[in-house]
């Protein structure tokens, strides 16, 4: 599994950005591309998020990825959209995700997990007095994402095994040693927590 | 000062620990024996994430089962496999989560996890992505994830078990001079040379407690 998402160091504009900046004109840009319709307007607000992506001197290589992952999702939706509902809402609807996906990607390339987290655990300090605990909310991201790469790494060992006993084909074969090593690695992973002091209140 | 006192535990039917009682103020301590002795459950006691059956554990005077808080501040563990230990996504901020309760600002944080970082021979590494880093290199982090927290105990469960020869010495090395008292797990032999005490389990008994010399004379002699 392509890790995609991960921060790549830099210290351009957009690196120095405040994180909770960004996310807000992530918010904003998000839903201002699903009520603009020309695709004129959408196709300037993708090249201002390929702007972005020069700003922060992104590699070559994550833009290529990021434009791999774009490739494989539009040429779907178009297909589908101009089946359904002819070339020009196709266009517009794959201009919209275009815009904000890679904007979404822009923000997690140049702003650290533990940035966005803390801006969003500012954002949700008021909530605090109804019983939300803004800093569990870090904690539940870290693990999202090692949970993810966890379970790459996992299932990919464990197919290896079954195809090296000649079972690639075996449901079984793959479902049983996943479920177990997920669960043991579950276990482990409540154990290094618990030695860390979570649950200490 | 770690202590057990008459400590026994089951799981199930299955009795892994009967009446262990040791007093360790030795600054290096290895709980050695064959897989399924309770070495390894013996361990989890001194921080509260197993607690006995009969009998207790104190650690300072405190009793983990009771003050699990007040004595995991104490004692820091690094488990076999790094994989399970790391929690966020860089190497940096995984160190800085340990400081999470610590009343550093953000900044005093990711500095203070990069020092102890660069202490360690990750020096460069607090914005590398953690599950991008060797085994060997992963398993130092989690040792910089305990370290950074000052703990007075390190336990470390089989820390080497999954890693190379090379990597293996440069833990143990690391180990050997760190300031804190040491509760090394293992069954490899070669990591004990510098230990003061080595404490033998079978069957979920102490069956031998000596210097490492002939508490693993014993241990061979057990084995074959």
């Amino acid at each position: 599994m392509n890790v995609g998402g991960w921060y790549e160091p830099g210290s351009t504009l957009l690196h120095r950005t405040p994180a909770g900046w960004k996310f807000l004109v992530l918010f904003v840009l998000a839903g201002v591309v699903f009520f603009v319709t020309s695709p004129g307007w959408l196709g300037a607000i993708c090249a201002a998020v390929a702007l972005g992506y020069a700003v922060a001197r992104v590699s070559l290589r994550r833009c290529l990825q990021v434009l791999r992952m774009l490739a494989i999702l539009v040429v779907f939706v178009l297909a589908l959209q101009w089946w359904l509902l002819g070339p020009v809402p196709a266009i517009v609807m794959c201009l919209r995700i275009v815009a904000a996906l890679a904007a979404a990607n822009l923000l997690t390339i140049t702003t650290r997990v533990e940035d966005v987290v803390s801006a969003v655990e500012r954002g949700m300090r008021p909530l605090g007095r109804f019983g939300v605990r803004p800093d569990r909310l870090g904690l539940l991201v870290g693990l999202t994402l090692q949970s993810v790469a966890a379970l790459s790494t996992i299932a990919a060992e464990v197919r290896e095994a079954a195809k090296a006993r000649g079972a690639d084909r075996s449901v079984i074969a793959f479902t049983v040693p996943f479920l177990v090593r997920t669960l043991r690695h579950a276990d482990e992973l409540g154990e290094a927590l618990a030695a860390r002091g979570e649950g200490d209140g | 000062m770690i202590e057990f006192e008459g400590v026994g535990h089951h799981y199930g039917d299955r009795v892994v620990l009967s009446d262990v009682g040791l007093r360790l103020p030795e600054r290096r301590v290895a709980f050695v024996g064959a897989n399924g002795s309770g070495k390894s459950t013996l361990a989890r006691m001194i921080n509260g994430l197993v607690r006995p059956a009969t009998g207790r554990v104190l650690v300072d005077g405190l009793d983990p089962s009771r003050d699990g808080r007040e004595v995991r501040r104490r004692v820091g563990f690094v488990f076999t496999n790094p994989d399970s230990q790391i929690v966020m996504p860089t190497a940096g901020e995984d160190v800085a989560f340990s400081l999470r309760r610590s009343g550093l600002s953000a900044k005093e944080r990711a500095e203070r996890a990069a020092e102890v970082l660069a202490q360690h021979g990750l020096a460069g590494y607090a914005d590398h992505p953690a599950h991008q880093l060797s085994g060997g290199q992963k398993q130092l982090l989690a040792l910089c994830a305990m370290l950074v927290l000052e703990p007075a105990v390190l336990v470390c469960d089989e820390p080497t078990t999954l890693l190379d020869l090379r990597n293996k010495r440069r833990f143990v090395d690391l180990l050997a001079e760190l300031e804190q008292q040491v509760v090394l797990v293992t069954h490899d032999l070669d990591l004990l040379g510098g230990f003061d005490r080595v404490i033998v389990l079978d069957a979920g008994r102490v069956v031998a407690d000596d210097a490492p010399e002939p508490a693993l004379r014993h241990y061979r002699k057990l084995v074959t």
